[in-house]
């Protein structure tokens, strides 16, 4: 069924009693050409433009829970294409102007919302950074106004502008950054990708990768084996656990990085706003919460829970920056498990296994990600050469130095 | 989370910094290969359970080896990086 508002005022006429299930939950087959490990929005979105764009068929998405259970749903659903070096700044673009076409491209809405994203910044050399960050987002061909104290006045008299630690100088401001419903993007590339033929398999986790003289034989399943004779690992938070059933040692710590909601209010923030100084950065989501998080926790964990140091911190930045939500009461906290890289920037390469691929290491920007991850992905798979925008997210760029350091902080995971 | 410094006793998580995992201290000697400094600095066998990693005491100033669980942030213990004294 196509969705569409005639659809919905037809179904409310009815008592909405035909809306089907948005996508099918077929048995898995004894083997596929394709199989997707992991049923998150990378994993879905590859799956769809394996589909849509290469005309691919016999593809499957395994997925240990259900579908979206995994860090697409539990991230903070900013979307952005601020990035400063060559191989990040045309892949981030690429992805936002996937962004743009997304809801008339799956036929679902999934709520993208340009509201504008300004990052902050409190001293000259930051706003010189901030400059030529700005020059090169133009270059690449977005959008980016550097705004002065007033400037910033302007779109958010709410800040605290009397803060002596760190002066609001100014801030950049990129007009197509903004939002989106996470749940949604998982749910609209399931069920377009469901409609395309794609089997998505729930509660089906693999437990083991069958390699044989290099060459991938197929899957160990809690759903039985699978054979498959191209395979990608999709499954960001436990890249290491699956990449290890392979026999291989990724160039990743796993790292916590909370979240918190507070109750609806009113609107009252209408950009996402970055305080990088202080490790804060917010938004408000269309019911009401005010969405916000900071840094992670900066040591290895695997709980999908953080500590109070870091929630703290958060709380003290936030009040630091915008004294007007301290009445806000928070009501609930989450924490989801990142893909930490050693230089900050992803990887979606082949293996040195023969039909095994990988893409892992989005750090905490993997939601912006999702459409242009599973782009260049399924090019990668369809192709077997790497997406023009994608070639820099090499797996051996760190033994050959090729490395995409955007904070210029170095090879120690938890510094990115 | 409290880390026993086997210095200063039981402290709080925020007085310490944290490196990585523990096999940072097993630097590769002078004329080993590329592929050694690359796992040296880069590849990390990132355990869900049971892990040994750095910390630094910010208050004393001792590195230490951490023994802690990733999935549940229990600590078991700590030692000096030189061996010298265990904390439980």
């Amino acid at each position: 069924m196509r969705y569409s508002g005639l659809q919905v005022l037809w179904e409310g006429l009815r008592g909405n009693r035909g809306w089907g299930p948005a996508w099918t939950k077929p048995e898995p087959k004894p083997a596929y050409d394709i199989v997707i490990i992991g049923g998150g929005g990378h994993g879905l979105s590859t799956a769809y433009y394996l589909a849509k764009n290469h005309g691919l068929k016999n593809i499957a998405v395994l997925e240990k829970g259900y579908l979206g259970g995994g860090n697409i749903g539990r991230n903070t659903t900013i979307v952005r294409a601020n990035y400063f070096l060559p191989g990040n700044s045309e892949f981030y673009s690429h992805s936002l102007k996937l962004w743009e076409g997304l809801e008339a491209e799956l036929n679902y809405n999934v709520m993208h919302s340009q509201r504008g994203l300004i990052n902050l910044f409190h001293s000259d050399g930051q706003r010189d950074a901030f400059a030529r960050r700005g020059n090169a987002m133009i270059n690449q061909g977005d959008d980016a106004i550097l705004l002065d104290r007033e400037g910033v006045r302007a779109h958010l008299p709410y800040l605290d502008f009397e803060n002596h630690r760190f002066p609001v100088y100014g801030g950049l401001l990129h007009p197509r950054g903004g939002t989106a419903r996470h749940d949604a993007v998982a749910w609209g590339y399931a069920r377009a990708a469901s409609r395309l033929g794609v089997d998505l398999i729930e509660n089906c986790e693999v437990t083991g990768i069958t390699v044989n003289g290099g060459k991938l034989q197929g899957l160990t399943t809690t759903r039985g084996e699978i054979g498959a004779k191209k395979v990608a690992i999709v499954v960001a938070g436990r890249s290491g656990q699956v990449a290890a059933m392979a026999g291989l040692t990724l160039p990743i710590e796993s790292h916590v990085l909370q979240a918190f909601v507070t109750e609806g209010l009113k609107p009252c923030i209408d950009h996402v706003v970055s305080f990088g100084m202080g490790h804060f950065y917010i938004s408000q989501s269309d019911k009401g919460g005010l969405v916000f998080g900071g840094d992670i926790d900066f040591h290895a964990s695997y709980a999908a829970r953080g500590n109070l140091p870091m929630m703290e911190h958060v709380m003290e930045a936030g009040m630091a920056l915008m004294p007007m939500i301290g009445r806000a009461r928070v009501l609930r906290s989450w924490g989801g498990i990142m893909d930490m890289s050693p230089d900050g920037s992803p990887v979606i390469d082949r293996t040195p296994v023969d039909g095994l691929y990988i893409n892992c290491g989005w750090n905490y920007g993997g939601f912006k990600a999702v459409p242009a991850s599973g782009w260049c992905l399924a090019h990668l798979m369809a192709t077997d050469e790497s997406h023009e925008v994608a070639r820099r997210f090499r797996l051996d760029r760190f033994a050959t130095g090729h490395l995409l350091d955007e904070e210029g902080t170095g090879s120690q995971h938890n510094l990115h | 989370m409290l880390i026993p410094c086997p210095l200063c006793g039981p402290r709080d998580r925020r007085e310490f910094y944290y490196m990585g995992a523990a096999e940072y201290l097993e630097r590769p000697g002078p004329d080993a290969a590329a592929e050694a400094w690359d796992a040296h600095l880069h590849l990390r066998a990132n355990p869900a359970g049971r892990t040994r990693d750095l910390w630094q005491h910010e208050c004393c100033g001792a590195w230490l080896v951490v023994e802690r669980c990733t999935v549940t942030h229990r600590v078991f213990g700590a030692r000096l990086i030189g061996g010298l004294t265990d904390a439980a």
